[in-house]
This record gives C-alpha cells, structure tokens and sequence, in this order.
C-alpha cells in the first residue's frame, strides 16, 4: 500500500484558493492564440505581455512583485510504466496511470518558485510542477500521492526530458516594475489542443491578483489535411495510401527499367 | 531539412528518412525481402511512436515490394500459383495472430512477448541461414556443387499426401506444407508488425526447395498483398498510418530497391544467405541485448490514447 498523504480529489481544487480582495488587476496578452503547426513546425516561442494595473482609487507598490505562469496544456491519461529484472529480463512490472493529466506543462517565473511563496502557499495554489496536481489511479479512487512517490518523480523526468514539463525561474521579465513579459517555449512535439495559462500575482508571499488566458495549438494545412482524413475516413485514407505506394513502386520500376 | 509529420506529431529530418528508406530499400531489393524488422526499429530509435512505426512500415513496404515484384516478374521469377496457395493460408494466419495480439495487449505485455519473439525467430533464422551458407561456401571451395539440388534427394517433407504441382518453380511438393509455411508467415507478420520474407525465404528453400530463381520474386508477391492489407487495416483500426512518413520512406526505398536487385544478382546465392544470415542474426543479438542489459531508464511514459 502506497503512503499517500494528501488525497485530493480533482474537481475539489478546480475551484479553490480564491483570490483575496486586492488592489492589482492583472492585463495579459499573447502574441499569439492560435498556433498553427504546418509542415516546416519546428517549435515556437510564444511571449505573454501583461501589466499591473491598480484598482481605482488605490495605489501600487513600487516593487516586490512576483509572476509565476502556469501554462497547461490539453489533459490526457499516460500510464508510468517500472521495469525490474525477471527471470534475467527487464520486463515491465509495475505501472501507474495518471488520469486526466496536461500534456504540456510549464511553469515560468521571474526567481524560483520558493522564494516566491512558502510550501504551504505553494501547494494550496498548485505553484511548480513539484506542487501541480497529477492525479493517479489509486484502487478506486483518482488522486495525487506525495511530491516523492516515484512513480511520480520519474513522471516528471521523463516529461522534463522530453521538454513537454518545465519550470523556469527566469522566462518571466519586468520591462518595466509593473509591466512584464514571459517567453513560452513550444516544443517542436508540442500537443495539439486548448491550452490554459494561468498567470498568478503575488506579493509578499501572498497571491494578490490572479488571471487566465487560453491559446489552441492546431494542425494547418497540409497536415491538418493528412490528420483529418486520417482520423475521420480511416478506409479512403488507407486505400488511398495503399495507391500511392503501389504508384510509387510501380513509377520506380518505370524509371529505372533497363532492358 | 526539418518536415512535421502529421500522424507522428513530431519533425524529422527529411533527409535521414529518406536516407534510412534508401539503405533499408536496398537491402530489400537484395534480399527479396521487405525489410520490416530493419525499419521498424531505425524509426522507434529517431523518435516515432511504435504504433505509427509498424503502421507506416507496412505502406513503405508495399511500396518497395511493389517495385520489386514488378522487376522479378518482369524477369518471369515469379511463381503464381504457389504465391496464391501461401496466400490463402497466410490469410488465416494473420486473422489469429491479429487476435493473439489483441489478448496480449490487455495483459500490457506486448512489448516484452514482441522482444522474446523477434531474439527467438531472429536468432534462430540467422544462426541457421549463416551455418547452412558457410557449409556451402565451404562445399564450393572445395570444388564440389554449391547447392544440393539432387533429384533424387528428398526429405520426410516430399512424403507428404496432397502433391501439386508448381510449373514455375519446377517442384513437385505437397499442399501441407506451403499451407504451414503461408499460415505461420501470416501470424507472425500480424504479431510482430512484419512482412516476413526473410523467415519467408528460407523456408521456401529449405523445406519446399523452391530454386533460387523464382524464391525471391515470389515471396516478394506474398510481402507485397500482405503489406498493402496490413496498411488498410492499420489505417481504419488505429489511424496510425502516417502518409508523409510513409512517402519519404517509399521513395528511398522504391529507389534502394532497384540497385538491390541487380546488386543480389551479381551474387552467388550462398554468399547471399551468409550475408543475410549475418545480419538477421544481428538484429536479433541487438534486441537480446535490450532485454538483458540493464536500462538507462527503467521508467516509461506510454500515452493511452492509442489504444
């Protein structure tokens, strides 16, 4: 039986830690919504641009505030897999499934989260990925089990090695003390779908703005042709597939016929 | 040069496929096989999901087969009638190897059952084909005939009832065996993702005595119907067969092929059966040490969506 400390059911803190009453409003805008990924798609960098903005009749602080930007992509279940040595083969033995879970994530900041806020803070507002919530199958209930449970750990690394998981404490500037901007690095294998960025304000340790913004990765073009007609007429697609290969073939042979 | 696959969801490097499709096509050519067990891996290894691998694979070779069979036929290597009859059962083969697979996958251990069988058939096949090829070598050297190809020389195979006869290929044999051979060429091809002409290819020698002049043309029809069928198949089951990376492939590959054939004519057949031996033996020994040595990561992600 796994030791799981916090239980936390999805859905529970979809909806939680509320913003507190603040004087700052928060204005972001992306360069781009909507990105398109054609056949020279190579990865992209998005910006966010946003400002503090003070509630009327109230003033802003000078400086001390922090932005982390959680930018999550579309959810899917990925299952974890563990090999041991059976028998002198490393086989599979173990696996955990991780329900409903980004496939992108990435957590931008102006310094490391820790100093940002303290564990506490952190945990309760899902800030870094050590913190987000990556629900697991546990028996019969979804849940996330402690921040070093390996199955959970090696999750995280191994998305971090494919750059779909990252957590920068540097990607967020100030332009100036109440305008900023974040660089949002797209893999070249980025997922396609909706994305949600969660761009959080605090001061002192404490979340005193909070605002959302989404942007769509999508297939274009050419590809967003193959991949339609791929999925939605599956039989066309594979007789027409099957054509062009014995055209090919048969094109070959044309060319390179000697006698 | 950087092209988004669409299906795979991931950028290659056009020339490096085109490039593997070229070496692995010439192979095929050479061989008269399709060269799945070769692609397959090469395409997992550059980052390509399993999945749209084997569904991909199965339209390259088509293609390349296609080609082939076309220079075979032209040469009037090709026996119908006896591709016909190992049609027929390699039908039947692949519907229980299809099922196999399906049961296997519940049990979420395809992937180790895919590895014993590639070392097991690989290693098996290529020990046999290298010890049977030196011997011949050897038997030539020493001014004898290369082949065994007596007349009168028959094994318990050629005891068997149901005897036809294949005009082509010169052999008079029973239906059994081609029956066997097409049935588990079948199976095996739907469980490992493969067309099988290199299992193929020996045993039409080895237990029907198919000459060498039509053994290649022929298995290369039996490659191709399979590998056009696997395509549709994996096209409207899983919708992972990715036409870009299948068309950048089938172009190295259909090209690789053409100088595969004439390269696998200029040379004396044993010769031929070492050098394939060789390196079915390696692809296994390859796959053996996957299993065995310990992994740099013992952790794995698999995304659930493509099931």
């Amino acid at each position: 039986m796994r030791a799981i400390i916090r239980v936390l059911l999805i859905g529970v803190i979809a909806g939680g830690a509320s913003a507190p009453a603040t004087a700052e409003q928060l204005v972001v805008s992306l360069s781009n919504h909507r990105v398109a990924i054609t056949s020279n798609f190579a990865g992209e960098n998005l910006v966010l641009f946003g400002t503090i903005e003070a509630d009327p009749g109230k003033t802003l602080r000078r400086t001390g505030y922090d932005l982390v930007i959680t930018v999550a992509g579309p959810r899917l279940n990925l299952r974890t897999r563990r090999k041991e040595r059976v028998l002198g083969i490393w086989v599979n033995v173990d696996s955990r499934e991780f329900i409903q879970v980004p496939s992108y994530l990435a957590v931008l900041s102006n310094r490391p989260v820790a100093e940002i806020a303290n564990q506490d803070v952190r945990r309760r507002l899902q800030v870094g990925l050590q913190n987000f919530l990556l629900p697991q199958q546990i028996g019969p209930d979804i849940a996330d089990t402690t921040a070093d449970d390996p199955f959970r750990l090696a999750f995280i690394r191994l998305q971090r090695e494919h750059r779909l998981y990252l957590e920068s404490p540097t990607a967020v500037t100030y332009l100036t003390p109440t305008v900023f901007r974040a660089g949002i690095p797209l893999p070249a294998e980025v997922p396609t779908g909706n994305y949600i960025l969660d761009v959080k304000l605090f001061a002192d340790g404490a979340m005193v703005g909070r605002t959302n913004t989404a942007m769509e990765v999508i297939k274009a073009g050419v590809e967003q042709y193959v991949a339609e007609a791929a999925r939605d007429h599956g039989l066309l697609y594979g007789l027409g597939t099957t054509m062009m290969a014995l055209l090919t073939g048969w094109f070959a042979s044309a060319v390179f016929r000697r006698d | 040069m950087q092209i988004y696959l669409p299906i795979a969801e991931i950028p290659v490097n056009i020339f490096v496929v085109l490039g593997m499709g070229l070496a692995v096509g010439f192979i095929s050519g050479m061989f008269g096989i399709g060269g799945g067990f070769l692609m397959t891996p090469l395409l997992i290894f550059i980052g390509v999901s399993p999945a749209v691998a084997v569904a991909s694979v199965s339209t390259h070779i088509a293609a390349s087969s296609f080609s082939g069979a076309i220079s075979y036929w032209r040469k009037r290597s090709v026996d119908v009638a006896l591709a016909l009859m190992l049609l027929g059962a390699g039908i039947i083969g692949t519907a229980s190897g299809v099922w196999l697979f399906s049961e296997l996958r519940s049990l979420d251990q395809l992937d180790l059952f895919i590895g014993i069988s590639y070392v097991t058939l690989l290693s098996a096949v290529g020990g046999l084909m290298i010890y049977e090829s030196v011997r011949a070598v050897m038997r030539a050297r020493q001014g004898g005939p290369a082949t065994i190809r007596r007349p009168g020389s028959h094994t318990w195979v050629h005891g068997l009832p149901f005897k036809m006869r294949f005009k082509r290929s010169k052999i008079y044999v029973s239906a059994i065996p081609v029956w066997v051979i097409g049935y588990v060429i079948g199976f095996v091809g739907a469980i490992m993702g493969i067309g099988g002409g290199f299992i193929l290819v020996p045993m039409l020698i080895y237990f029907l005595r198919v000459p060498t002049a039509t053994v290649i043309g022929t298995s290369m029809i039996l490659t191709l119907v399979t590998m056009a069928s696997a395509t549709v198949m994996h096209a409207v089951t899983n919708h992972q067969v990715d036409a870009v990376l299948a068309l950048i492939l089938m172009v190295g590959g259909v090209i690789g092929a053409q100088f595969g054939v004439r390269t696998g004519q200029q040379m004396r057949s044993e010769r031929l059966r070492l050098l394939l031996g060789i390196l079915v033996l390696a692809v296994g020994m390859r796959f053996a040490y996957e299993l065995v040595v310990q992994p740099y990561e013992i952790f794995s992600i698999r995304d659930l969506r493509s099931e």
